[in-house]
């Protein structure tokens, strides 16, 4: 199944991972894998586990039994700081904006690290600056007073100040107007063409498939499949089964 | 009328300009506490019980270096050094173990780290009260008093500090790193921010900043051990009235209380006046539990 | 929720039977223990064991609190104290002194403080409760300290002891056993009363609040009325044992009004296991011996405090159920 990664090894990959909130078991042995410069979608229902799974990579929960690795390198148990700094960027479902902090000062949370060169630091700036000219304009404003796109762009944007290896994306266009849907679908584009892995959560069917090489299919906290995206298109009888209402 | 106008007589102007400038001083040594029990309880959600004994212990480790070296500046610089790294130590073996608990699972932590630390102050000190010389013994008339120019000193002093801590938090890395966390614990460890050093480091600063207060406040309270519980409850009664979490409001709210206890003490007797505060407290908490002077969110 | 009782009841029969006999065969060995202690024990430790009983009986109020409506209260040293000075007054104020009338002025006084905390504090939750209610006992704390015309002041009050008086029947006065069995039976009494309380459809409810308070409000109890209503039992009590406190001792002072007071209970409490009633009770035993072994060890002056709080600070972090917590659900079936 692994030939289906564009590197010879994966990037990230997760092995039989069983992650409880409490006494509630919510995944229930989820492998999968993300390559180097890969874009993977992870799709199914409401509450089947995709945010679980991708808090459980960046250490936000525990897993109970099972590993995660980053490039090659078994990470369960480490703080989610140290993933960061690791490359793992994270864009959460509900974007978690620093409301108090400004444009800015969001983006420098991802800036203040080691060996980050001044010089470093205004390419990165640059750069998200032209992909959204909207957050330069708003740099000095608050977080909190972002319009829902807006909020979302920042996310990304401040997790790419991290220049991170692989990018976890949850629900990004959920709740936004199609015009910033195709932004946030240009982005991942773009990521991909820098070769960052993604990991894509989505609701939004017909842009996982589009935007993705591979996808996964979530039912109550298992894998139930895996394949090409090109494989399978929005009207397969699959996706009627595990995501149609 | 006549009564009106008679107890408006009665006030004694003179007295009630001395009492503001009083109120005015003690407030800036309130706001340096109450700043770190604020920052404390904003990023961590730790209402630190213990926070009047870091208070009191800084004026002691004041009053020991001051005699050792004869220097207040230096003894000030040395105190705040030692507690906060005490303060930092404190938090590593005690409440980082319960990170994820109740608050009120903290709260009482602090309360008995406050018992330890009172009783072995008591036991290292004695009951006796210390004294600490005035480093500067200048004084200016002011009506009938001679006022020591330190009061004034110190006043200036405590705005400087929480000027500092207001640039540290608004430009510094670690700043922004400890305003990060305290609106989002989980996105700023996302964010590769390490969050239990940040809040070692806050408890650390919180405690550094009690110290200072001890200091400065030591040469005209005199030192001992049972000192800290009454700064502590001016500090709870300060930090909730100013919106907990809340810095800007904090320092107004110092400020406030100790003109309202220092014009109360024009009237009643000063171990009364503190009740004026605990009804403030208590009206704030019936009526505008989120603060007074907090900003809107 | 009246439902469930019946739904288990009936296939655990037998097992619950067992249990209560158990439960009571228990209950009535350690009564007769304690009730022969002042047969066996010197003067001095029966006397201990009295006072150990009262602050027994505190601690227990302060667990309906802490234990059941989960909320820490750092003001039982204002019901404490009132029910002392109300018991002080009754003995300074009547004469010959009377037993009765000094327990209901120290109830009525306990019952004033607790109708003004529960008043306010209750509408605020978490450490803003616990932050209120020591500031509440601070101002009683305050105004007893200085209004020395009445309270004493610092000196605080002396009086005589009541006779054990029952009309018309005994009247005889107190030695250290009667003292003893006194306490006991009152202890005993306010223990099964808290119980029954804790059991009841009243304390289910306090239960519930202290395991998601949103969910019993959006239930439809009235949380607030409820929480008061508690606050109101906690701080009988609490005044309760203060009154004794004052009977045993023969005077009444303001430190016992202190928050150190208020700690210690808290203290007692996280010891000896909250929700379980007699753990704080155990707690406040364990607490009490080790104070005096060590002031007998190292002498008056040791800071008992110190290694005391240490303890209480492990315990928290490596023993929250605190002694008896491994007995809670068998304590409270």
């Amino acid at each position: 199944m692994s030939s289906a990664t564009e590197g010879a090894e994966p990037l990230v990959s997760v092995e039989d991972v069983h992650t409880y909130y409490g006494k509630s078991h919510i995944l229930h042995g989820v492998s999968l894998a993300v390559g180097v410069g890969e874009v993977v979608g992870l799709l199914g229902r409401n509450g089947v586990g995709k945010s679980t799974t991708l808090k459980t990579i960046m250490g936000l929960v525990q897993p109970r039994s099972g590993a995660v690795l980053f490039a090659g390198k078994r990470v369960t148990g480490l703080p989610p700081h140290k993933l960061a700094r690791m490359g793992i960027g994270y864009v959460p479902e509900d974007r978690r904006i620093f409301r108090l902090l400004t444009v800015s000062e969001n983006l420098r949370t991802g800036l203040d690290r080691h060996g980050v060169t001044e010089e470093r630091r205004k390419i990165l700036l640059d750069k998200v600056f032209t992909y959204f000219p909207v957050l330069a304009e708003r740099r000095g404003q608050a977080g909190g007073t972002l319009s829902g796109g807006e909020q979302q762009m920042l996310a990304i944007a401040r997790a790419m100040m991290l220049e991170p290896r692989v990018i976890l994306l949850d629900e990004p266009t959920e709740g936004l107007m199609p015009r910033m849907v195709a932004q946030i679908r240009t982005i991942i584009d773009v990521l991909h063409s820098e070769r960052i892995s993604i990991l894509l959560v989505e609701q939004n069917v017909p842009l996982t498939l589009e935007a993705s090489q591979r996808v996964y299919i979530l039912e109550k906290g298992c894998v139930r499949h895996h394949c090409a995206a090109s494989a399978i298109d929005v009207n397969d009888p699959l996706i009627k089964q595990y995501l149609g209402v | 009328m006549a009564s009106i106008g008679q107890f408006l007589h009665s006030i004694p102007v003179d007295l009630l300009i001395i009492q503001t400038i009083n109120g005015i001083v003690t407030g800036m040594i309130l706001a340096l506490v109450a700043s770190g029990l604020t920052l404390i309880f904003g990023i961590m959600d730790v209402v630190n019980f213990a926070h009047g004994e870091l208070f009191m212990l800084g004026a002691y480790m004041g009053v020991v270096a001051f005699a050792m070296t004869g220097n207040f500046w230096l003894a000030l610089a040395l105190a705040a050094l030692i507690i906060g790294i005490f303060g930092a130590a404190l938090q590593i073996v005690t409440l980082r173990p319960l990170i994820g608990r109740s608050p009120l699972n903290t709260i009482l932590a602090t309360f008995g780290i406050s018992l330890v630390l009172q009783n072995y102050a008591l036991w290292q000190f004695g009951p006796v009260a210390r004294k600490m010389a005035e480093p500067i013994s200048a004084e200016f008339t002011l009506f009938y008093l001679q006022y020591p120019w330190y009061r004034i000193v110190i006043a200036l002093l405590s705005g400087a500090i929480i000027s500092a801590l207001w640039l540290f938090l608004k430009f510094n890395r670690y700043g922004v790193w400890i305003r990060a966390t305290t609106q989002d614990r989980v996105m700023a460890q996302a964010m590769g921010i390490p969050v239990p050093l940040v809040y070692t480091g806050v408890f650390g600063l919180g405690a550094a900043m009690a110290a200072v207060s001890g200091v400065l406040f030591a040469p005209f309270g005199g030192v001992d051990s049972s000192m800290g519980l009454q700064w502590v409850l001016e500090a709870f009664i300060v930090v909730v009235v100013g919106g907990m979490g809340n810095l800007g409001g904090s320092i107004v709210a110092a400020i406030f209380i100790s003109l309202l206890e220092a014009y109360a003490a024009v009237w009643l007797d000063p171990s009364q006046a503190v009740i004026a505060s605990f009804v403030v407290l208590i009206l704030t908490l019936l009526f505008r539990p989120t603060g007074l002077f907090a900003a809107p969110k | 929720m009246t439902s469930a009782p019946l739904d288990k009841g009936l296939p655990l029969k037998r097992s619950r039977l067992s249990h209560t006999a158990t439960y009571w065969l228990v209950f009535g060995a350690v009564l007769a223990l304690l009730v022969a202690a002042p047969l066996v024990l010197p003067v001095f430790w029966s006397g201990f064991l009295t006072e150990i009983l009262i602050w027994g009986l505190l601690a227990m109020s302060s667990d309906l609190l802490i234990g059941y409506t989960g909320i820490v209260s750092f003001g039982h040293s204002a019901f404490f104290g009132l029910g002392m000075y109300g018991a002080a007054a009754a003995l300074l104020l009547v004469s010959p002194p009377n037993l009765w009338l000094a327990i209901v002025f120290g109830l009525v006084g306990a019952a004033g403080a607790a109708l003004c905390v529960a008043y306010f504090s209750t509408r605020i939750r978490d450490i803003y409760f616990a932050i209120a209610t020591l500031i509440f006992a601070q101002i009683f704390y305050v105004i007893i300290f200085t209004w020395t015309s009445v309270t004493g002041g610092e000196n605080g009050l002396i009086f005589d002891q009541p006779h054990f008086a029952i009309p018309f029947i005994v009247n005889v006065p107190f030695h250290t056993a009667t003292m003893h069995w006194f306490v006991l039976a009152v202890v005993t009494a306010s223990y099964l009363t808290l119980r029954r309380i804790t059991q009841s459809p009243f304390g289910m409810v306090l239960q519930s609040i202290r395991e998601n308070e949103a969910r019993t409000r959006a239930i439809g109890y009235p949380v607030e009325r409820y929480k008061i209503v508690s606050v109101m039992i906690s701080g009988l009590f609490a005044g309760l044992a203060g009154a004794l406190y004052a009977i045993q001792k023969e005077f009444a002072a303001p430190d016992f009004v202190y928050f150190l007071t208020s700690g210690e209970t808290v203290i007692y409490n996280l010891i000896g296991g909250v929700g379980t009633l007699v753990g704080p009770i155990v707690g406040a035993g364990f607490f009490q011996l080790l104070r005096q072994f060590m002031a007998q060890w190292f002498g008056d002056q040791f800071p008992y405090l110190i290694p005391l709080g240490l303890v209480f600070i492990a315990m928290i972090i490596f023993l929250p159920q605190g002694l008896l917590g491994f007995a809670r659900r068998w304590l409270n079936k």
